[in-house]
C-alpha cells in the first residue's frame, strides 16, 4: 500500500495577536510559529499507520518556500519514506486551483494506492484541495474521513456527517482521502526524531519543472481578482466586563444571579 | 433571465436548515440583481420535499432516480452536472456541509468553474462576484472580489443566512431527465451500523414506504435481496448477497427475506440478526439470532409505533 500525503507548512495563530500589511493583503507573519498544519498532521499519522499496518512506502509532499522543509522533516520522523517539495516560485497569490494543480503535475508520476490530504487547512479553510486533486487524477474520493478499512483492492471509510452521524462508504483503489481530525492520536515527533532523518534527501521541483504555465497557477490562474484583509470587530455583540479580576468576577457572579443562573 | 441555482440538502426525508439558508441568500441577491432563484432536487420520491420548497423559489427543479436516492458523490456529482449543464445559471449555490464539501470541488475542477467556499456574504456588482470569508480560524476577515465568469459555484457556510426565507412565491416543478449512469467511479454507500433489509415478502414497491418509515425511525438504512433489486424496486447497489453487497452491521433486520445462500453469504456475519418472515420454514431463521414469524406488513407500522414512543 504506497501512500501519498500531501502536508502544509501554517502559521500557528490560537493564540496570537494577528496584525495585518499596510495593503491589507496578508497578515504580519514575522512574529508567527510555524507548524505543521493540524488536519494534515492527522493525514501523515494515518498513512503511517496504514503502513505500518499493510507495508508500503509514505511519499510526504509540500508546496512551500525552503523554511516548509521542516514539515517535510516532521512527516519523515513520524515514519514516512520519502519527500518531495514543490517551490512556492510561481505559485504566489494561487488559488486552491492553483495549488491542486502543482500537487497534481508532482504526484502523478508516483505510484500510488492511496492519496491522503488534512480536510481543511487553518488558514485559508479552502477544504477544496484534496477532492480538486481526486478530480484531476480521476480517482474514487472521500472527504471529511474519522475511519480507515483496507480491504482487497478497495477501501472502506467513515465519512462525518453532521449531527454527531457517521456515512460508510466503499470504492476502489486507488483513491483520496481528506482527513479529518480526531481520526487518530499523531504520535510526538522529538528533536532526536528530527535529527535521524536529517540525511534523507528531500526531492525539490519547481513550476516550470513540473511544465506549468503561469496561466495555470498564481494569481494569472486564480479566479480570485482581489482580496482585501480586515479584522472582525470585536466585542460588537458582547459588553466586555472591565475590571480587576476580582471585579470582573463579581460582576459576572452578579449578572448569572440576575439572569436566573443560580437556582 | 439569469438564474441562481440552489441545491437543496435533505437527509432522511428532510430538507435542512442550510437549504432555506441558501434560498435566503439567493432571493436577495436576485432581488436586487433581478435573477430568478431555482431549488435543484437531487433524490428518489421526492415530490414532498419539492411542496416544500415551492414556496420560497421561483422554479423547482428535480431529478428523480433510485440512484439519488442516498446522498453519494459519483452520483450526485454526475445529475449536478446535468442540472448545471441544462440551465446555465450565474451563481451555483452548496452548503458548506459533510455534503456540499464532498461535492464542491470534484464540480469546479470537473466543469472548470471558480469555486469559493465558506462564504457568509454574498453580493455582485456589474456582474462580478464579491464574497466575505472568514479566514485564521474566524480571527481574520477576507472581502474577495473574483473574475468576472459566466458562472460561479459557490458554497455557503451554515448559519449565516437566516433559515426563515419568505414564503410566497410558487415555483413551477420541472424535471430534469436523470443522467445515464455511465463511467462512475465506484464509490457506493457500504452501509450503516443498522440495516433493515427487505425481500420478497414486501409484496410490491408501494409497500416500500412502510420500510423506509421504519428504516427512518431508527436511523437505519434500507437495503434488500436480489428479487427486490431485480424488480428495480430498489437499485442494484442496495443488494445484500453475492451479487452484491457484504455487509457487517451492528443489527440486520431481515423483513420478508427467506434467506437463501447467496443472501446468508452476504450478511450472515452481522452481529445481531432478526428475522421477520411467514414462512416458519424460512431458512432466514437458521442464522438469526431473533425471529418473528408474523406478516412483516403486520409488524412494521406497531414496531415504528414502540420505537417512536421509547
Amino acid at each position: 500500500m504506497n501512500i501519498v500525503v500531501c502536508v502544509k507548512q501554517v502559521p500557528e495563530v490560537t493564540d496570537a495577536e494577528l496584525e495585518i500589511n499596510r495593503e491589507g493583503t496578508e497578515i504580519l507573519k514575522e512574529d508567527l510559529e510555524f507548524d505543521i498544519n493540524e488536519w494534515d498532521n492527522y493525514a501523515v499519522e494515518e498513512a503511517v499507520l496504514i503502513k505500518e499496518a499493510h507495508g508500503g512506502k509514505v511519499t510526504v509532499v509540500t508546496l512551500g518556500d525552503e523554511d516548509c522543509e521542516d514539515v517535510l522533516r516532521t512527516a519523515l520522523a513520524m515514519g514516512a519514506d520519502e519527500a518531495i517539495r514543490i517551490d512556492e516560485q510561481g505559485f504566489e497569490f494561487s488559488d486552491a486551483a492553483g495549488i491542486a494543480q502543482g500537487l497534481y503535475h508532482a504526484v502523478r508520476d508516483v505510484p500510488f494506492d492511496l492519496l491522503l490530504t488534512g480536510a481543511q487547512g487553518s488558514d485559508d479553510g479552502w477544504a477544496q484541495v484534496g477532492l480538486t486533486l481526486a478530480e484531476l487524477l480521476g480517482i474514487s474520493y472521500a472527504s471529511l474521513v474519522v475511519g480507515v478499512e483496507i480491504g482487497e483492492g478497495t477501501i472502506t471509510v467513515h465519512r462525518e456527517l453532521e449531527s454527531n452521524t457517521q456515512e460508510k462508504v466503499e470504492m476502489p483503489l486507488p483513491a483520496a482521502l481528506t482527513i479529518q481530525t480526531g481520526i487518530n492520536n499523531p504520535r510526538y515527533v522529538s528533536i532526536m526524531g528530527i535529527q535521524k532523518v536529517r540525511r534523507i534527501e528531500i526531492k525539490e521541483t519547481g513550476s516550470k519543472e513540473l511544465g506549468l504555465s503561469e496561466a495555470e497557477i498564481g494569481s494569472q490562474g486564480s479566479s480570485v481578482a482581489s482580496q482585501k484583509l480586515s479584522l472582525p470587530p470585536v466585542g460588537e455583540g458582547a459588553e466586555i466586563l472591565t475590571g480587576s479580576l476580582d471585579e470582573i468576577c463579581e460582576k459576572t457572579a452578579q449578572i448569572i444571579r440576575d439572569k436566573g443562573g443560580v437556582m | 433571465m439569469d438564474e441562481i441555482l440552489v441545491l437543496a440538502e435533505h437527509r432522511q426525508g428532510e430538507l435542512r436548515d442550510i437549504t432555506f439558508e441558501m434560498l435566503f441568500a439567493a432571493n436577495t441577491l436576485g432581488k436586487e440583481n433581478g435573477l430568478a432563484t431555482a431549488g435543484l432536487l437531487l433524490g428518489h420520491e421526492t415530490s414532498g420535499l419539492a411542496g416544500k420548497l415551492k414556496g420560497a423559489c421561483d422554479r423547482v427543479l428535480v431529478i428523480e432516480d433510485p440512484e439519488l436516492a442516498h446522498y453519494n458523490a459519483d452520483q450526485y456529482l454526475m445529475a449536478l452536472e446535468t442540472a448545471v449543464k441544462d440551465r446555465k445559471p450565474l451563481l451555483t449555490l452548496i452548503g458548506h456541509t459533510a455534503m456540499g464539501m464532498d461535492l464542491a470541488p470534484a464540480m469546479a475542477a470537473r466543469l472548470c468553474l471558480p469555486l469559493v467556499t465558506d462564504c457568509v456574504e454574498l453580493s455582485l456588482e456589474e456582474g462580478r462576484l464579491g464574497v466575505l470569508r472568514q479566514i485564521y480560524g474566524g480571527k481574520i476577515n477576507a472581502q474577495l472580489v473574483m473574475k468576472p465568469s459566466d458562472h460561479y459555484l459557490i458554497s455557503l457556510r451554515t448559519g449565516a443566512f437566516d433559515a426563515e426565507v419568505e414564503q410566497g412565491k410558487s415555483g413551477d416543478v420541472e424535471t430534469i431527465p436523470a443522467p445515464a449512469w455511465t463511467n462512475l467511479r465506484g464509490r457506493q454507500f457500504a452501509g450503516a451500523d443498522i440495516l433493515v433489509s427487505i425481500g420478497r415478502g414486501i409484496g410490491k414497491p408501494e409497500n416500500i414506504p412502510l420500510a423506509q418509515k421504519f428504516a427512518d425511525a431508527i436511523g437505519a438504512t434500507l437495503s434488500c435481496s436480489r428479487p427486490v433489486a431485480d424488480e428495480e424496486w430498489l437499485p442494484k447497489s442496495r443488494q445484500v448477497g453475492t451479487s452484491g453487497k457484504t455487509v457487517r452491521p451492528k443489527v440486520y433486520i431481515a423483513l420478508g427475506i427467506s434467506g437463501a445462500y447467496q443472501h446468508q453469504a452476504g450478511m450472515k456475519n452481522a452481529d445481531t440478526i432478526i428475522a421477520v418472515n411467514k414462512d416458519p420454514m424460512a431458512p432466514i431463521f437458521a442464522i438469526a439470532h431473533y425471529g418473528i414469524v408474523e406478516d412483516l406488513l403486520q409488524v412494521l407500522p406497531v414496531l415504528t409505533e414502540h420505537l417512536a414512543t421509547k
